[in-house]
Protein backbone atom coordinates (compact mmCIF):
# COMPACT_ATOMS: atom_id res chain seq x y z
CA UNK A 1 0.00 0.00 0.00
CA UNK A 2 1.34 3.09 -0.69
CA UNK A 3 1.70 6.13 1.81
CA UNK A 4 -1.33 7.76 3.40
CA UNK A 5 -3.18 11.22 2.41
CA UNK A 6 -4.67 11.48 6.04
CA UNK A 7 -3.73 9.61 9.11
CA UNK A 8 -5.72 10.05 12.20
CA UNK A 9 -4.37 7.92 15.75
CA UNK A 10 -6.84 8.42 19.10
CA UNK A 11 -7.91 11.75 17.89
CA UNK A 12 -10.37 13.32 20.94
CA UNK A 13 -12.13 16.40 20.66
CA UNK A 14 -14.12 18.46 23.85
CA UNK A 15 -16.19 21.06 24.06
CA UNK A 16 -16.72 21.44 27.70
CA UNK A 17 -18.90 18.86 28.99
CA UNK A 18 -19.60 17.16 25.31
CA UNK A 19 -16.82 14.79 23.40
CA UNK A 20 -17.56 15.52 19.89
CA UNK A 21 -14.78 13.26 18.80
CA UNK A 22 -13.27 10.33 21.17
CA UNK A 23 -10.36 8.37 20.08
CA UNK A 24 -10.89 8.73 16.52
CA UNK A 25 -8.88 6.16 14.60
CA UNK A 26 -8.76 7.09 10.79
CA UNK A 27 -6.58 6.24 7.05
CA UNK A 28 -6.93 7.96 3.95
CA UNK A 29 -4.56 6.02 1.21
CA UNK A 30 -3.63 8.38 -0.99
CA UNK A 31 -5.42 8.36 -4.41
CA UNK A 32 -8.57 6.83 -2.97
CA UNK A 33 -11.96 8.07 -1.59
CA UNK A 34 -12.83 7.29 2.16
CA UNK A 35 -16.14 8.14 3.23
CA UNK A 36 -16.87 9.60 6.41
CA UNK A 37 -20.69 7.91 7.47
CA UNK A 38 -22.46 8.75 10.55
CA UNK A 39 -25.48 10.61 11.45
CA UNK A 40 -25.40 14.27 12.46
CA UNK A 41 -23.66 14.55 16.18
CA UNK A 42 -21.57 11.66 15.36
CA UNK A 43 -18.40 14.19 15.25
CA UNK A 44 -17.77 14.74 11.31
CA UNK A 45 -17.99 17.75 11.07
CA UNK A 46 -15.26 18.21 13.70
CA UNK A 47 -13.01 15.83 12.55
CA UNK A 48 -13.33 17.72 8.63
CA UNK A 49 -12.73 21.00 11.61
CA UNK A 50 -9.29 19.22 12.88
CA UNK A 51 -7.53 18.60 9.50
CA UNK A 52 -7.83 22.16 8.90
CA UNK A 53 -6.68 22.73 12.37
CA UNK A 54 -9.69 25.10 12.73
CA UNK A 55 -10.36 22.95 15.50
CA UNK A 56 -7.12 21.34 17.80
CA UNK A 57 -7.53 17.71 18.82
CA UNK A 58 -6.84 17.73 22.93
CA UNK A 59 -5.49 14.62 22.40
CA UNK A 60 -4.09 11.76 19.77
CA UNK A 61 -2.04 12.49 16.35
CA UNK A 62 -3.34 13.96 13.06
CA UNK A 63 -1.02 13.76 9.80
CA UNK A 64 -2.40 15.09 6.41
CA UNK A 65 -0.08 14.84 3.54
CA UNK A 66 2.94 14.23 5.85
CA UNK A 67 2.75 16.88 7.47
CA UNK A 68 2.10 17.04 11.63
CA UNK A 69 -0.92 18.73 12.70
CA UNK A 70 -1.90 21.45 13.88
CA UNK A 71 2.02 22.31 13.89
CA UNK A 72 2.63 22.11 10.08
CA UNK A 73 -1.23 22.82 9.72
CA UNK A 74 -0.31 25.88 7.19
CA UNK A 75 1.74 23.57 4.94
CA UNK A 76 -1.02 21.02 4.51
CA UNK A 77 -3.77 23.45 3.74
CA UNK A 78 -1.59 24.84 0.82
CA UNK A 79 -1.99 21.46 -0.17
CA UNK A 80 -5.81 20.46 0.48
CA UNK A 81 -8.81 21.89 -1.05
CA UNK A 82 -11.99 22.11 1.45
CA UNK A 83 -15.41 22.18 0.58
CA UNK A 84 -17.44 23.30 3.47
CA UNK A 85 -21.09 22.10 4.50
CA UNK A 86 -22.12 25.69 4.91
CA UNK A 87 -21.96 27.47 1.93
CA UNK A 88 -19.35 30.29 2.84
CA UNK A 89 -19.30 32.30 -0.99
CA UNK A 90 -19.04 35.89 -1.26
CA UNK A 91 -22.82 36.21 -2.46
CA UNK A 92 -22.21 39.83 -3.95
CA UNK A 93 -19.61 38.33 -5.93
CA UNK A 94 -18.99 37.39 -9.41
CA UNK A 95 -18.66 33.41 -9.79
CA UNK A 96 -15.50 34.19 -11.49
CA UNK A 97 -14.27 37.12 -8.52
CA UNK A 98 -14.94 34.07 -5.83
CA UNK A 99 -12.61 32.00 -7.76
CA UNK A 100 -10.31 34.88 -8.29
CA UNK A 101 -10.08 35.22 -4.53
CA UNK A 102 -8.78 31.82 -3.90
CA UNK A 103 -6.45 32.33 -6.65
CA UNK A 104 -4.60 34.45 -4.44
CA UNK A 105 -5.15 32.95 -1.00
CA UNK A 106 -3.59 29.52 -2.43
CA UNK A 107 -0.51 31.51 -3.53
CA UNK A 108 -0.85 30.68 -7.24
CA UNK A 109 1.25 32.48 -9.39
CA UNK A 110 -0.43 35.22 -11.14
CA UNK A 111 1.12 33.96 -14.62
CA UNK A 112 -1.35 31.11 -13.75
CA UNK A 113 -4.27 32.84 -12.26
CA UNK A 114 -6.03 32.84 -15.62
CA UNK A 115 -5.96 29.22 -16.50
CA UNK A 116 -6.38 28.08 -12.82
CA UNK A 117 -9.81 30.18 -12.94
CA UNK A 118 -10.97 28.33 -16.24
CA UNK A 119 -10.14 25.18 -15.50
CA UNK A 120 -11.88 25.37 -12.54
CA UNK A 121 -14.58 26.73 -14.23
CA UNK A 122 -14.96 24.64 -16.78
CA UNK A 123 -14.80 21.43 -14.31
CA UNK A 124 -17.90 22.90 -12.52
CA UNK A 125 -19.49 23.94 -15.83
CA UNK A 126 -20.00 27.36 -15.04
CA UNK A 127 -18.30 28.84 -17.70
CA UNK A 128 -21.24 30.68 -19.29
CA UNK A 129 -22.07 32.03 -15.26
CA UNK A 130 -18.53 33.67 -14.79
CA UNK A 131 -20.10 37.07 -14.39
CA UNK A 132 -23.13 36.15 -12.49
CA UNK A 133 -23.15 37.42 -9.15
CA UNK A 134 -23.40 34.01 -6.48
CA UNK A 135 -27.14 35.47 -4.84
CA UNK A 136 -28.42 35.13 -8.74
CA UNK A 137 -27.10 31.22 -8.72
CA UNK A 138 -29.28 28.17 -7.89
CA UNK A 139 -28.81 25.85 -5.12
CA UNK A 140 -26.70 23.16 -7.44
CA UNK A 141 -24.63 25.83 -9.05
CA UNK A 142 -23.65 27.24 -5.98
CA UNK A 143 -22.51 24.08 -4.64
CA UNK A 144 -20.51 23.79 -7.57
CA UNK A 145 -18.73 26.47 -7.63
CA UNK A 146 -17.85 25.74 -4.02
CA UNK A 147 -15.92 22.53 -5.56
CA UNK A 148 -14.32 24.17 -7.76
CA UNK A 149 -13.25 26.50 -5.78
CA UNK A 150 -11.62 24.12 -3.27
CA UNK A 151 -9.86 22.64 -6.35
CA UNK A 152 -8.46 26.35 -8.07
CA UNK A 153 -4.98 25.08 -6.87
CA UNK A 154 -4.92 21.46 -7.77
CA UNK A 155 -5.31 19.65 -4.33
CA UNK A 156 -3.34 16.43 -3.44
CA UNK A 157 -6.48 16.09 -1.10
CA UNK A 158 -10.04 17.07 -0.95
CA UNK A 159 -11.83 17.50 2.17
CA UNK A 160 -15.51 17.78 1.43
CA UNK A 161 -18.21 18.09 4.02
CA UNK A 162 -21.54 16.80 3.46
CA UNK A 163 -21.07 17.95 0.02
CA UNK A 164 -24.87 17.15 -1.37
CA UNK A 165 -26.79 18.28 1.59
CA UNK A 166 -30.24 20.09 1.20
CA UNK A 167 -30.07 19.22 -3.10
CA UNK A 168 -32.65 17.63 -4.58
CA UNK A 169 -31.91 14.01 -5.92
CA UNK A 170 -30.75 15.19 -9.52
CA UNK A 171 -28.41 18.09 -8.75
CA UNK A 172 -27.40 15.18 -6.49
CA UNK A 173 -26.45 13.05 -9.09
CA UNK A 174 -24.53 15.83 -10.71
CA UNK A 175 -22.49 16.40 -8.04
CA UNK A 176 -21.55 12.88 -7.59
CA UNK A 177 -20.02 12.70 -11.54
CA UNK A 178 -17.58 15.58 -10.45
CA UNK A 179 -16.47 13.92 -7.18
CA UNK A 180 -16.06 10.65 -9.13
CA UNK A 181 -14.26 12.44 -11.72
CA UNK A 182 -12.13 14.05 -9.44
CA UNK A 183 -11.01 10.64 -7.85
CA UNK A 184 -10.26 9.48 -11.25
CA UNK A 185 -7.70 12.26 -11.95
CA UNK A 186 -5.95 10.37 -8.76
CA UNK A 187 -7.19 13.02 -5.34
CA UNK A 188 -7.48 11.56 -2.33
CA UNK A 189 -10.37 12.62 -0.79
CA UNK A 190 -12.09 12.21 2.56
CA UNK A 191 -15.83 13.25 2.19
CA UNK A 192 -18.34 13.22 5.09
CA UNK A 193 -22.04 12.22 4.45
CA UNK A 194 -24.58 11.12 6.15
CA UNK A 195 -26.32 9.56 2.64
CA UNK A 196 -25.80 5.85 2.36
CA UNK A 197 -26.24 6.07 -1.66
CA UNK A 198 -23.72 8.42 -1.53
CA UNK A 199 -21.05 6.66 0.66
CA UNK A 200 -22.37 3.25 -1.58
CA UNK A 201 -21.26 5.15 -4.83
CA UNK A 202 -18.18 7.02 -4.48
CA UNK A 203 -15.94 5.55 -1.45
CA UNK A 204 -13.52 3.04 -2.21
CA UNK A 205 -13.51 2.64 1.56
CA UNK A 206 -16.27 3.55 4.28
CA UNK A 207 -15.53 4.22 8.00
CA UNK A 208 -19.35 4.23 10.00
CA UNK A 209 -18.35 6.95 12.99
CA UNK A 210 -20.85 7.14 15.89
CA UNK A 211 -20.65 9.04 19.05
CA UNK A 212 -17.03 10.25 17.86
CA UNK A 213 -15.42 6.86 17.10
CA UNK A 214 -14.79 4.56 13.85
CA UNK A 215 -17.20 1.64 14.94
CA UNK A 216 -16.34 -0.52 11.05
CA UNK A 217 -14.09 0.38 7.92
CA UNK A 218 -13.93 -1.33 5.24
CA UNK A 219 -14.91 -1.30 1.22
CA UNK A 220 -18.78 -0.77 1.40
CA UNK A 221 -19.53 -4.09 0.16
CA UNK A 222 -17.06 -6.04 2.73
CA UNK A 223 -18.61 -4.27 5.24
CA UNK A 224 -22.17 -5.18 4.11
CA UNK A 225 -21.23 -9.10 4.00
CA UNK A 226 -19.29 -8.86 7.27
CA UNK A 227 -22.04 -7.34 9.27
CA UNK A 228 -25.45 -7.95 7.39
CA UNK A 229 -24.91 -10.81 5.26
CA UNK A 230 -26.55 -11.26 1.81
CA UNK A 231 -29.62 -11.14 2.07
CA UNK A 232 -32.62 -9.51 4.45
CA UNK A 233 -36.20 -10.25 4.53
CA UNK A 234 -38.27 -7.48 5.18
CA UNK A 235 -41.92 -8.42 7.42
CA UNK A 236 -44.44 -5.64 7.24
CA UNK A 237 -47.64 -5.58 9.80
CA UNK A 238 -49.01 -3.49 12.70
CA UNK A 239 -46.77 -3.35 15.47
CA UNK A 240 -47.24 -6.23 17.62
CA UNK A 241 -47.00 -8.48 14.51
CA UNK A 242 -43.59 -6.57 14.22
CA UNK A 243 -42.78 -7.32 17.93
CA UNK A 244 -43.59 -10.70 17.23
CA UNK A 245 -41.55 -11.23 14.48
CA UNK A 246 -38.57 -10.02 16.13
CA UNK A 247 -39.31 -11.88 18.91
CA UNK A 248 -38.96 -15.16 16.65
CA UNK A 249 -36.09 -13.96 14.96
CA UNK A 250 -33.84 -13.88 17.72
CA UNK A 251 -35.05 -16.75 18.93
CA UNK A 252 -33.45 -18.48 15.62
CA UNK A 253 -30.12 -16.40 16.55
CA UNK A 254 -30.51 -13.95 13.88
CA UNK A 255 -30.22 -10.24 13.74
CA UNK A 256 -33.10 -7.64 12.85
CA UNK A 257 -33.51 -4.31 12.67
CA UNK A 258 -36.62 -1.96 12.32
CA UNK A 259 -37.01 0.29 9.73
CA UNK A 260 -40.28 2.55 10.49
CA UNK A 261 -42.88 0.16 8.82
CA UNK A 262 -40.80 -2.97 9.14
CA UNK A 263 -38.67 -5.64 10.23
CA UNK A 264 -35.89 -6.34 8.51
CA UNK A 265 -34.32 -9.46 9.23
CA UNK A 266 -30.72 -10.61 7.71
CA UNK A 267 -29.55 -14.03 6.51
CA UNK A 268 -33.28 -15.00 7.07
CA UNK A 269 -32.61 -18.83 5.39
CA UNK A 270 -36.05 -18.65 4.29
CA UNK A 271 -37.79 -18.55 7.55
CA UNK A 272 -40.20 -15.79 7.27
CA UNK A 273 -42.12 -17.11 4.11
CA UNK A 274 -44.16 -13.40 4.30
CA UNK A 275 -41.88 -11.42 3.44
CA UNK A 276 -39.97 -8.90 0.75
CA UNK A 277 -36.60 -10.34 -0.24
CA UNK A 278 -33.97 -8.17 -0.66
CA UNK A 279 -30.30 -7.53 -0.87
CA UNK A 280 -28.72 -6.26 2.77
CA UNK A 281 -26.90 -3.01 2.21
CA UNK A 282 -25.08 -0.13 4.17
CA UNK A 283 -27.94 1.25 6.20
CA UNK A 284 -28.54 -2.35 7.62
CA UNK A 285 -24.71 -2.17 8.61
CA UNK A 286 -24.93 1.50 9.95
CA UNK A 287 -27.92 0.58 12.38
CA UNK A 288 -26.93 -3.17 13.08
CA UNK A 289 -23.55 -1.33 14.45
CA UNK A 290 -24.57 1.51 15.64
CA UNK A 291 -28.13 1.35 17.06
CA UNK A 292 -29.27 4.74 15.20
CA UNK A 293 -31.43 5.19 12.60
CA UNK A 294 -29.95 7.09 9.43
CA UNK A 295 -32.25 10.35 7.50
CA UNK B 1 -4.89 15.16 -10.04
CA UNK B 2 -1.60 13.92 -8.51
CA UNK B 3 -1.39 13.77 -12.49
CA UNK B 4 -1.15 17.36 -13.83
CA UNK B 5 1.37 19.21 -11.78
CA UNK B 6 -0.16 21.25 -8.79
CA UNK B 7 -0.02 24.54 -8.80
CA UNK B 8 0.30 24.75 -5.00
CA UNK B 9 3.79 26.03 -3.91
CA UNK B 10 6.45 23.22 -2.87
CA UNK B 11 8.12 26.29 -0.77
CA UNK B 12 8.29 26.30 3.25
CA UNK B 13 5.01 28.90 4.22
CA UNK B 14 5.86 31.29 6.86
CA UNK B 15 4.26 32.30 10.06
CA UNK B 16 3.68 36.06 8.25
CA UNK B 17 2.98 35.82 4.92
CA UNK B 18 2.38 38.81 2.54
CA UNK B 19 0.83 36.42 -0.54
CA UNK B 20 -1.85 35.80 2.87
CA UNK B 21 -2.54 38.91 3.37
CA UNK B 22 -2.61 40.47 -0.20
CA UNK B 23 -5.44 37.46 -1.10
CA UNK B 24 -7.12 38.60 2.32
CA UNK B 25 -6.96 41.88 0.44
CA UNK B 26 -8.04 41.10 -2.70
CA UNK B 27 -11.26 39.91 -1.27
CA UNK B 28 -12.10 43.01 0.72
CA UNK B 29 -11.24 45.12 -2.03
CA UNK B 30 -13.08 42.95 -4.59
CA UNK B 31 -15.60 43.26 -2.18
CA UNK B 32 -15.53 46.72 -1.78
CA UNK B 33 -16.13 47.23 -5.44
CA UNK B 34 -19.77 46.41 -5.25
CA UNK B 35 -20.51 48.46 -2.01
CA UNK B 36 -18.20 51.49 -2.57
CA UNK B 37 -21.02 54.21 -3.17
CA UNK B 38 -22.59 53.76 0.05
CA UNK B 39 -19.57 53.70 1.86
CA UNK B 40 -18.15 56.82 0.40
CA UNK B 41 -21.54 58.84 0.81
CA UNK B 42 -21.93 57.41 4.58
CA UNK B 43 -18.38 58.48 5.65
CA UNK B 44 -18.38 61.64 3.52
CA UNK B 45 -21.94 63.18 4.56
CA UNK B 46 -21.78 61.97 8.40
CA UNK B 47 -18.63 64.39 9.29
CA UNK B 48 -19.81 67.51 6.68
CA UNK B 49 -22.94 67.24 8.63
CA UNK B 50 -20.85 67.42 12.28
CA UNK B 51 -18.86 69.76 10.70
CA UNK B 52 -21.60 72.33 9.43
CA UNK B 53 -23.61 71.74 12.77
CA UNK B 54 -21.13 72.46 15.08
CA UNK B 55 -19.13 75.08 12.50
CA UNK B 56 -22.10 77.06 11.93
CA UNK B 57 -24.52 76.37 14.47
CA UNK B 58 -21.96 76.40 18.13
CA UNK B 59 -19.56 78.65 15.69
CA UNK B 60 -22.30 81.61 15.11
CA UNK B 61 -21.61 81.58 19.20
CA UNK B 62 -18.43 81.58 19.69
CA UNK B 63 -15.99 82.27 16.89
CA UNK B 64 -12.52 81.51 18.01
CA UNK B 65 -11.40 78.57 20.04
CA UNK B 66 -8.22 77.73 21.79
CA UNK B 67 -6.57 80.70 19.08
CA UNK B 68 -8.41 79.03 15.72
CA UNK B 69 -11.78 79.80 14.14
CA UNK B 70 -14.45 77.54 15.69
CA UNK B 71 -15.02 76.50 12.03
CA UNK B 72 -11.15 75.59 11.54
CA UNK B 73 -11.16 74.35 14.79
CA UNK B 74 -14.00 71.52 14.54
CA UNK B 75 -12.75 71.25 10.67
CA UNK B 76 -9.78 69.81 11.76
CA UNK B 77 -10.85 67.96 14.74
CA UNK B 78 -13.75 65.94 12.99
CA UNK B 79 -11.00 64.46 11.06
CA UNK B 80 -9.86 62.20 14.00
CA UNK B 81 -13.83 62.08 14.31
CA UNK B 82 -14.38 60.58 10.61
CA UNK B 83 -11.19 57.97 11.51
CA UNK B 84 -13.09 56.41 14.33
CA UNK B 85 -16.32 56.15 12.85
CA UNK B 86 -14.99 54.67 9.60
CA UNK B 87 -13.11 52.31 11.23
CA UNK B 88 -14.50 50.99 14.40
CA UNK B 89 -17.92 50.60 12.98
CA UNK B 90 -17.32 48.76 9.79
CA UNK B 91 -14.90 46.91 12.33
CA UNK B 92 -16.87 45.59 14.58
CA UNK B 93 -20.32 44.80 12.11
CA UNK B 94 -18.37 43.42 9.35
CA UNK B 95 -15.92 41.22 11.55
CA UNK B 96 -19.29 39.51 13.16
CA UNK B 97 -20.68 39.20 9.97
CA UNK B 98 -18.48 37.57 8.31
CA UNK B 99 -17.29 35.22 11.27
CA UNK B 100 -20.82 34.31 12.55
CA UNK B 101 -23.36 34.98 8.96
CA UNK B 102 -21.51 34.89 6.11
CA UNK B 103 -19.13 32.06 7.26
CA UNK B 104 -16.15 34.16 5.33
CA UNK B 105 -13.61 33.63 7.80
CA UNK B 106 -13.82 29.49 8.09
CA UNK B 107 -13.62 29.75 4.20
CA UNK B 108 -10.96 31.60 4.48
CA UNK B 109 -8.80 30.09 7.49
CA UNK B 110 -9.11 26.56 5.68
CA UNK B 111 -6.51 28.16 2.92
CA UNK B 112 -3.08 28.56 3.87
CA UNK B 113 -4.01 31.78 5.76
CA UNK B 114 -3.69 31.89 9.45
CA UNK B 115 -6.09 34.60 11.77
CA UNK B 116 -2.75 36.51 12.34
CA UNK B 117 -2.54 37.17 8.88
CA UNK B 118 -6.67 37.58 8.33
CA UNK B 119 -6.26 40.32 11.41
CA UNK B 120 -3.58 42.11 9.84
CA UNK B 121 -5.27 42.39 6.83
CA UNK B 122 -9.06 43.08 7.63
CA UNK B 123 -7.10 45.87 9.90
CA UNK B 124 -4.45 46.94 7.23
CA UNK B 125 -7.73 47.65 4.87
CA UNK B 126 -9.95 49.40 6.96
CA UNK B 127 -6.82 51.53 8.14
CA UNK B 128 -7.02 52.64 4.62
CA UNK B 129 -9.78 53.55 4.17
CA UNK B 130 -10.08 55.45 7.16
CA UNK B 131 -7.09 57.70 5.97
CA UNK B 132 -8.83 58.55 3.42
CA UNK B 133 -12.20 59.29 4.86
CA UNK B 134 -10.67 60.97 7.33
CA UNK B 135 -9.67 63.32 5.16
CA UNK B 136 -12.96 64.35 3.90
CA UNK B 137 -14.33 67.07 6.78
CA UNK B 138 -10.68 68.23 6.40
CA UNK B 139 -11.09 68.61 2.64
CA UNK B 140 -14.74 70.29 3.75
CA UNK B 141 -13.37 72.76 5.68
CA UNK B 142 -10.65 74.02 3.03
CA UNK B 143 -13.63 74.36 0.95
CA UNK B 144 -15.31 76.86 4.00
CA UNK B 145 -11.91 78.70 4.10
CA UNK B 146 -9.76 76.79 6.04
CA UNK B 147 -5.77 77.82 4.34
CA UNK B 148 -4.36 74.75 2.76
CA UNK B 149 -0.74 74.09 4.09
CA UNK B 150 1.96 71.04 2.88
CA UNK B 151 1.17 69.14 6.11
CA UNK B 152 -2.36 68.53 5.00
CA UNK B 153 -0.10 65.94 2.88
CA UNK B 154 0.48 63.77 6.40
CA UNK B 155 -3.13 63.95 8.04
CA UNK B 156 -4.29 60.31 5.90
CA UNK B 157 -0.82 58.95 7.20
CA UNK B 158 -1.95 60.24 10.84
CA UNK B 159 -5.62 58.83 9.92
CA UNK B 160 -4.38 55.66 9.14
CA UNK B 161 -1.70 54.95 12.15
CA UNK B 162 -5.42 55.68 13.94
CA UNK B 163 -7.83 53.87 12.18
CA UNK B 164 -5.69 50.28 11.92
CA UNK B 165 -5.99 50.93 16.56
CA UNK B 166 -9.51 51.73 16.13
CA UNK B 167 -10.12 48.79 13.49
CA UNK B 168 -8.19 46.57 15.40
CA UNK B 169 -10.22 47.88 18.58
CA UNK B 170 -13.24 47.00 16.84
CA UNK B 171 -12.38 43.45 15.27
CA UNK B 172 -11.29 42.62 18.91
CA UNK B 173 -14.35 43.80 19.84
CA UNK B 174 -16.01 41.57 18.06
CA UNK B 175 -14.56 38.15 18.68
CA UNK B 176 -14.90 38.94 22.33
CA UNK B 177 -18.52 39.39 22.12
CA UNK B 178 -20.85 36.60 21.49
CA UNK B 179 -23.89 39.09 20.39
CA UNK B 180 -24.18 41.97 17.95
CA UNK B 181 -26.83 43.27 20.41
CA UNK B 182 -24.38 43.91 22.95
CA UNK B 183 -21.81 45.94 20.68
CA UNK B 184 -24.51 49.13 21.86
CA UNK B 185 -22.74 48.70 25.24
CA UNK B 186 -19.44 48.90 23.62
CA UNK B 187 -20.43 52.03 21.61
CA UNK B 188 -22.04 53.90 24.79
CA UNK B 189 -19.57 53.49 27.04
CA UNK B 190 -16.77 53.07 25.77
CA UNK B 191 -16.63 55.04 22.18
CA UNK B 192 -19.14 57.81 22.90
CA UNK B 193 -17.08 59.35 25.94
CA UNK B 194 -14.21 59.13 23.81
CA UNK B 195 -15.06 61.04 20.91
CA UNK B 196 -16.84 63.54 23.00
CA UNK B 197 -13.77 64.17 25.62
CA UNK B 198 -11.23 64.11 22.81
CA UNK B 199 -10.96 68.38 21.62
CA UNK B 200 -12.78 67.63 19.07
CA UNK B 201 -15.30 70.16 19.53
CA UNK B 202 -14.52 72.02 22.62
CA UNK B 203 -11.03 72.12 24.15
CA UNK B 204 -10.17 70.14 26.97
CA UNK B 205 -8.72 73.01 29.19
CA UNK B 206 -11.38 74.09 30.80
CA UNK B 207 -12.64 70.69 32.12
CA UNK B 208 -11.66 69.70 35.82
CA UNK B 209 -8.43 68.65 35.94
CA UNK B 210 -9.39 64.74 36.23
CA UNK B 211 -10.72 64.82 33.09
CA UNK B 212 -7.72 66.07 31.31
CA UNK B 213 -5.81 63.68 32.75
CA UNK B 214 -8.34 60.94 31.56
CA UNK B 215 -7.83 62.33 28.08
CA UNK B 216 -4.21 61.35 27.70
CA UNK B 217 -5.51 58.18 27.79
CA UNK B 218 -7.89 58.63 24.70
CA UNK B 219 -5.99 57.81 21.53
CA UNK B 220 -8.94 59.47 19.54
CA UNK B 221 -7.29 62.96 21.75
CA UNK B 222 -3.85 62.53 20.22
CA UNK B 223 -5.09 62.09 16.79
CA UNK B 224 -7.41 65.09 17.26
CA UNK B 225 -3.84 66.97 18.29
CA UNK B 226 -1.93 65.15 15.79
CA UNK B 227 -4.65 66.15 12.96
CA UNK B 228 -4.55 69.67 13.91
CA UNK B 229 -1.06 70.57 14.43
CA UNK B 230 -0.34 68.73 11.22
CA UNK B 231 -2.34 71.05 9.18
CA UNK B 232 -1.54 74.42 11.83
CA UNK B 233 2.19 73.80 12.68
CA UNK B 234 3.67 71.18 14.30
CA UNK B 235 4.58 71.25 17.68
CA UNK B 236 7.99 68.99 17.97
CA UNK B 237 7.86 66.58 20.84
CA UNK B 238 4.73 66.87 22.02
CA UNK B 239 3.64 65.77 18.62
CA UNK B 240 6.09 63.01 18.90
CA UNK B 241 4.37 61.91 22.13
CA UNK B 242 0.90 62.34 20.19
CA UNK B 243 2.23 59.89 17.21
CA UNK B 244 3.64 57.73 19.68
CA UNK B 245 0.62 56.93 21.70
CA UNK B 246 -1.14 56.15 18.54
CA UNK B 247 1.33 53.91 17.44
CA UNK B 248 1.26 52.10 21.06
CA UNK B 249 -2.43 52.12 21.19
CA UNK B 250 -2.17 50.26 17.66
CA UNK B 251 -0.16 47.69 18.56
CA UNK B 252 -1.32 46.89 21.45
CA UNK B 253 -4.82 46.53 20.13
CA UNK B 254 -3.54 44.48 17.18
CA UNK B 255 -2.13 41.85 19.11
CA UNK B 256 -5.45 41.69 21.43
CA UNK B 257 -7.13 41.33 18.53
CA UNK B 258 -5.31 38.68 17.15
CA UNK B 259 -5.99 36.67 20.64
CA UNK B 260 -9.32 37.65 20.50
CA UNK B 261 -10.52 36.13 17.16
CA UNK B 262 -8.12 33.30 17.27
CA UNK B 263 -9.98 31.99 20.54
CA UNK B 264 -13.04 32.71 18.45
CA UNK B 265 -12.60 31.19 15.34
CA UNK B 266 -10.49 28.39 16.42
CA UNK B 267 -12.45 25.41 18.41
Amino acid sequence: MGSLAIRIRGAVKRYGPITAVDGLDLDVPEGTCVGLLGPNGAGKSTTMRMLTAQAIADEGELEVLGYELPRESKQARAECGVVPQLDNLDTTLTVEQNLLVFTYLYRIPRSQRRDAIERALKMANLRDRRDTRVDKLSGGMRRRLLIARALVHLPRLVLLDEPTVGLDPQVRQELWALIDNLRSEGASILMSTHYIEEAERLADTVTIMSHGRAVATGAPRDLVREHAGREAVEVYGPPPRLAEVEAEAAGHGLRTRRTGTSVAIMEADGRFPDSIRRPTNLEDVFVLLTGEEIE
Amino acid sequence: MSAQPTAAPQRRLHRFEGPALAGVLVREVVNFSSFWRSTTFSSTVQPTIYLLAFGFGFGSLVSHVAGYRYVEYVGTGTVATAVLFSSVFPAMFSTFVKYQFQHTYDAILAAPVDTEELVTAEALWIAVRSGVYGAVPMLVAVAFGLPLSWGMLLVPLIGFVAGFGWAAFGIGTAGLLKSIDSFSYVTSTVITPLFLVAGTFFPLNHLPEGWQIAANFNPLFHAVELVRHAVFGFHGWVDVGHLGVLVVFALVLWRLAIRFMERRLID
